[in-house]
C-alpha cells in the first residue's frame, strides 16, 4: 500500500494483514472518499465491487469504526478499509454515488450505530420501524432487550400510526397532509 | 378483548340456557362442518414457514384435514397459523390481520418464536404472540415437524368438536379492541420475562472493558 | 398497517392518475414478510420502494452475547433454505481467525454439506418461482426432492431445517453409517426430477413470455449494485467465489461455472437450474474422495473430548468443562471470510478481543444488497413482472433482516 501513502499522505494512518493474506489499511474519515474513489478507478487497484459496509463499536474504545470491504473482479484481491469515527463527531462521507449498493448497506449502519453519512441521498431507518425512539441498537450502551420495558415496547408497536408508513413526499403527492389532516 | 356481555349476538335457536336436543345436534353438524374444513390463513414469517409449506406439501398433505385451500386473504379464513418469529414492527400488521378475519376464529402459534419469542430475546423481537392476538394452541419446536403442526391442527379439530353455539363467550370480539394488544401491561410483563437461562446470557464478552448496559427504568402504568 | 391498500386520489388538485399500492408484508407471493410499496401508472410500475425490517431478529446483537460455539445455532435460523451453508461459512470464518486447520475428512464433508445445501436451496427457489408464474406442479416435484434431503439432515444431525451441524474445528458428530449411500443415491436418482421440471419449464411458452427480457440489468450496473451470486453471473460477470477465492480445495474439483448472456429472468433461471446439475459433479466428485479419520481437530482446547477420555483422564475432564462453561477462546483480531453461497457471496465477519465472546459478527447478506436493485430492475414493468421478477432475485428475508 505504498501508493496510497504517497498519494494520500497523511490521511493513511496504518496497514497490517490480519489472518495471514487479509490486507488492512486505516484511514481518516476527513479523506475516506477519496481514497476509496482512488481506489476503485486507478488501473491497478480497480476495487470495483463493494461488497460490504459495515461498522464496529469496540466497546473498550469510544466511537465506532466504519469497515468497507473491497474486491477486484479483475485482479482478484480483497481489501478492507477501516475509518474510526470519534463518538462526537460520527459521521463520514457517502459511496452512493461510488456504488449504489451503498445506499441500503449505509442506511443499516445509521440505523444500527447511529452513523451519519454526508451526501447520502435517503438515510433513513432501514430495519428498525421508522420511528424507533430507544436508539441505536448494536451500540454497546444499548442493552440486548431494549431499553424500554416489553410492555412499552408493544404498546409503541401497536400504536403506529399507519402513515408512518410511507413518506412525506409520497403523501403529499397523493393529497394527504399527514401534519395538518388529524383523522 | 374487551369484557363487554353483549347478548344481543347470540343466535335465535341458541339460547343462554341448558342445551337441549335440538341444540346438540345442531352443535354436532355445525362443528363437523367447521372443523373439517377449515382454511389456515399463514401468516408464515421465517423457518416455521418452511415447515409449513412441507406440511402442505405431498408428504405430509394438509389437504387430507380439508387444509389445503391456504387463504392468504385474512376475509376469508378460520384459522390464523403464526409460523415464525414476529418482531415489533410486524405486529401490527398481524393484529391488524387477526382483526379482518371473520368469527369464528382460532389461532395457532407455531413454532417456539411466535410461542414465547423462541431463542430471540433482543429488543426487537415479540416475546409470544400470544401479547398481540388471542392464541388457541401453541406449537412448540424449533421448527416444529410438519407432524406437530398437524397434531396442533387436529387439537384445533378437538376444540372445535366441543364447542356449543348457546356458548356466546366463544365467538365474542369487542371492536374496541381492534388495533389493540391482546394483554393488558401487566399480562405482558408476566409472559415477557426474562426466565431460565436467558437471565444469564446477559453478559458480553469477558475482556471487553465497556460500560453496563442499563435495565429499562420505566414503568408502565 | 394494512396488508394490501390502494389510496386513490380524489382531491382534484393532483391529476396524475398514479396509484400507491402496497404489496405487503403479508403476501403469499413476496417470499417472506417484505413490503413492496409501488407507485402504478395503471398496470405499469412507475416506481417500487422495497420496505423491510420485518423479520429483523438481532442476530448480529445477540450474536455478542453469546460464545463462538453458541452462535452456530443462530445461523441457521437467518438462511432457513441453506442451513448447513451458514454453519459452515461462520465456523471458516472463526477457524480463519483462529489460524485452524480442520482435518480432511471434515473438508469434504463441509463441502458435501454446502453443495447439497446449494441444491436444497435452489430447489425452493424453483418451485416457489414456478408458483409466481402460475405452475404449481413444479412446486410439489421440487418439495418431494427437498424431502429426501430433509431425510438427510436428520439422520446426520438430528433437525430437518435447524440442523447446526458445525462446531469449532470440526463437526457436531461424524456422518452416520449409510449417510453416504443415501446421498448417492439422491446424486444418481435427482438428475431425472431435474428433466422433468426442465421438460416443464425451460421451453415452455409461457414461462418464455413471463421471463425473457424481464428485469434486464447490464453487467456493469450489476457489479456497481453489488449483485453476486447467480444474479451476478446471469448478466455475464465471471464471478464464483469457489474458483476465484477457492476454499477447501475447490481448485481441486471439476466443475463449470454457467455465465449468462443477458441478465434477464430467465437467464437467472437457466443459471440456477445449471448449477444444481454443476453441484451434483461435485457432490459425486467428493463422495468418491472422502477420506477417512478423525472429523474433528485433535486440539482438546477447541474440540470437545471424547467421554471416556474424560471419565479416565483429568485433564481432559478440565478441558472439557472449560469449553462447555467458559467457551473456546478466539485470538484477537479480525476476518473476513466468504463463500459462494446459493443467493450470492456470503461473508461473515467476525471481530475478536481475546474473550470468549465475539466483539462483532457482522453477516454479509448476498440477498440484501440483492434485493436493493430491485427498484433499478422492476421500473417501467408491469406488476406481474414486478413478483416475477422479486422471484428471480431468490432471496430470502431472514438473511436480510437477520
Amino acid at each position: 500500500m505504498e501508493q496510497l501513502t504517497a498519494i494520500f499522505g497523511s490521511a493513511i494512518v496504518g496497514s497490517e494483514v490480519q489472518c495471514g493474506d487479509q490486507q488492512v489499511v486505516f484511514v481518516e474519515p476527513a479523506q475516506s472518499r477519496e481514497i476509496l474513489e482512488w481506489l476503485r478507478d486507478n488501473e491497478e487497484q480497480s476495487y470495483d465491487l463493494l461488497l460490504d459496509v459495515t461498522a464496529v463499536d469496540y466497546g473498550s474504545v469510544p466511537g465506532v469504526q466504519v469497515v468497507y470491504q473491497l474486491w477486484s473482479i479483475i485482479h482478484k484481491k480483497l481489501l478492507r478499509i477501516k475509518c474510526s469515527l470519534p463518538e462526537n463527531r460520527l459521521e463520514i462521507r457517502s459511496v452512493v454515488d461510488l456504488w449504489s449498493c451503498a445506499n441500503w448497506l449505509e442506511r443499516e449502519v445509521f440505523d444500527l450505530f447511529g452513523v451519519d453519512f454526508v451526501g447520502h441521498p435517503d438515510l433513513r431507518r432501514i430495519l428498525m420501524p421508522k420511528n424507533y425512539s430507544e436508539g441505536h441498537p448494536l451500540r454497546k450502551t444499548f442493552p440486548l432487550r431494549g431499553k424500554f420495558s416489553r410492555e412499552k415496547q408493544t404498546k409503541i408497536a401497536l400504536e403506529q400510526d399507519y402513515e408512518d408508513y410511507y413518506r412525506p413526499e409520497q403523501l403529499g403527492a397523493l393529497g394527504i397532509d399527514p401534519v395538518n389532516d388529524a383523522d | 378483548m374487551g369484557i363487554i356481555d353483549d347478548n344481543k349476538r347470540q343466535l335465535p335457536i341458541a339460547g343462554n340456557s341448558a342445551p337441549t336436543f335440538l341444540t346438540t345436534k345442531v352443535d354436532f353438524v355445525v362443528n363437523w362442518a367447521r372443523r373439517n374444513s377449515l382454511w389456515p390463513m399463514p401468516f408464515g414469517t421465517a423457518c416455521c414457514a418452511i415447515e409449513m409449506m412441507a406440511s402442505a406439501a405431498s408428504n405430509f398433505d394438509l389437504a387430507r384435514f380439508g387444509m389445503e385451500r391456504m387463504s392468504f386473504s385474512p376475509r376469508q379464513a378460520d384459522v390464523l397459523i403464526c409460523a415464525g418469529r414476529v418482531p415489533y414492527k410486524l405486529a401490527p400488521v398481524l393484529r391488524r390481520t387477526w382483526d379482518q378475519m371473520m368469527q369464528p376464529k382460532w389461532c395457532i402459534s407455531m413454532g417456539a418464536c411466535a410461542s414465547s419469542g423462541g431463542v430471540f430475546d433482543t429488543y426487537s423481537m415479540v416475546q409470544g404472540i400470544d401479547t398481540i392476538v388471542p392464541v388457541d394452541v401453541y406449537v412448540p419446536g424449533c421448527p416444529p415437524r410438519p407432524e406437530g403442526l398437524i397434531y396442533g391442527l387436529m387439537m384445533i379439530q378437538e376444540k372445535i368438536r366441543n364447542e356449543s353455539l348457546a356458548d356466546g363467550s366463544l365467538r365474542k370480539e369487542d371492536p374496541e379492541g381492534a388495533g389493540k394488544p391482546e394483554a393488558n401491561s401487566l399480562e405482558v410483563r408476566a409472559l415477557t420475562g426474562a426466565f431460565g437461562n436467558s437471565t444469564q446470557q446477559e453478559k458480553i464478552s469477558s475482556l471487553a472493558q465497556t460500560a453496563r448496559p442499563g435495565r429499562f427504568k420505566d414503568l408502565l402504568g | 398497517m394494512p396488508t394490501k391498500k390502494t389510496i386513490e386520489l380524489s382531491r382534484g388538485d393532483s391529476d396524475s392518475g398514479n396509484m400507491l399500492v402496497n404489496i405487503g408484508p403479508q403476501h403469499p407471493a413476496t417470499h417472506g414478510v417484505l413490503r413492496l410499496l409501488c407507485e402504478l401508472d395503471g398496470e405499469t410500475v412507475l416506481s417500487v420502494e422495497p420496505d423491510i425490517g420485518y423479520l429483523h431478529s438481532s442476530f448480529e446483537k445477540l450474536g455478542e452475547f453469546r460464545t463462538w460455539n453458541q452462535i452456530v445455532p443462530l445461523t441457521d435460523r437467518m438462511d432457513y433454505l441453506a442451513p448447513l451453508m451458514y454453519n459452515c461459512v461462520y465456523v471458516m470464518a472463526v477457524e480463519k481467525l483462529m489460524g485452524l486447520e480442520v482435518t480432511e475428512r471434515c473438508k469434504v464433508v463441509r463441502v458435501l454439506c454446502m453443495e447439497m445445501e446449494r441444491i436444497f436451496s435452489h430447489l425452493l427457489w424453483l418451485g416457489t418461482t414456478a408458483i409466481d408464474v402460475g405452475a404449481f406442479t413444479p412446486f410439489l416435484y421440487a418439495f418431494q426432492e427437498r424431502e429426501r434431503i430433509y431425510k438427510l439432515h436428520e439422520s446426520f444431525t438430528g433437525a430437518r431445517i435447524t440442523t447446526s451441524a458445525t462446531r469449532i474445528g470440526g463437526m457436531m458428530a461424524d456422518l452416520p453409517d449409510g449417510w453416504t449411500d443415501e446421498l448417492k443415491d439422491f446424486v444418481e436418482t435427482f438428475p431425472e426430477t431435474l428433466d422433468e421440471i426442465d421438460s416443464l419449464l425451460t421451453r415452455n411458452g409461457i414461462h418464455l413470455g413471463r421471463t425473457q427480457d424481464i428485469g434486464i440489468i447490464s453487467s456493469s450496473d450489476a457489479i456497481n449494485a453489488g449483485f453476486t451470486g447467480p444474479n451476478l453471473r446471469a448478466s455475464g460477470i465471471d464471478y464464483d467465489l469457489r474458483k476465484d477465492r477457492p476454499y477447501y480445495d475447490y481448485e481441486t474439483y471439476e466443475f463449470d461455472v454457467p455465465i449468462g448472456k443477458n441478465g434477464d429472468c430467465y437467464d437467472r433461471y437457466l443459471v440456477r437450474m445449471e448449477e444444481m446439475r454443476q453441484s451434483l459433479k461435485i457432490l459425486s466428485q467428493a463422495l468418491e474422495r472422502l477420506p477417512d479419520g478423525p472429523i474433528n481437530v485433535e486440539d482438546p482446547r477447541i474440540s470437545l473430548p471424547s467421554k471416556t477420555d474424560c471419565m479416565n483422564d483429568m485433564e481432559s475432564m478440565i478441558h472439557h468443562f472449560k469449553i462447555v462453561t467458559e467457551g473456546v477462546r478466539v485470538p484477537p483480531g479480525d476476518c473476513y471470510f466468504a463463500i459462494e453461497g446459493s443467493k450470492g457471496e456470503l461473508g461473515m465477519y467476525v471481530v475478536s478481543d481475546g474473550g470468549e465472546k465475539p466483539i462483532r459478527w457482522r453477516i454479509r447478506p448476498p440477498s440484501f444488497v440483492n434485493l436493493s436493485v430491485l427498484p433499478q430492475l422492476a421500473e417501467g414493468h408491469q406488476v406481474s413482472d414486478l413478483i416475477m421478477i422479486n422471484a428471480s432475485l431468490d432471496i430470502v428475508l431472514g438473511e436480510i433482516d437477520r
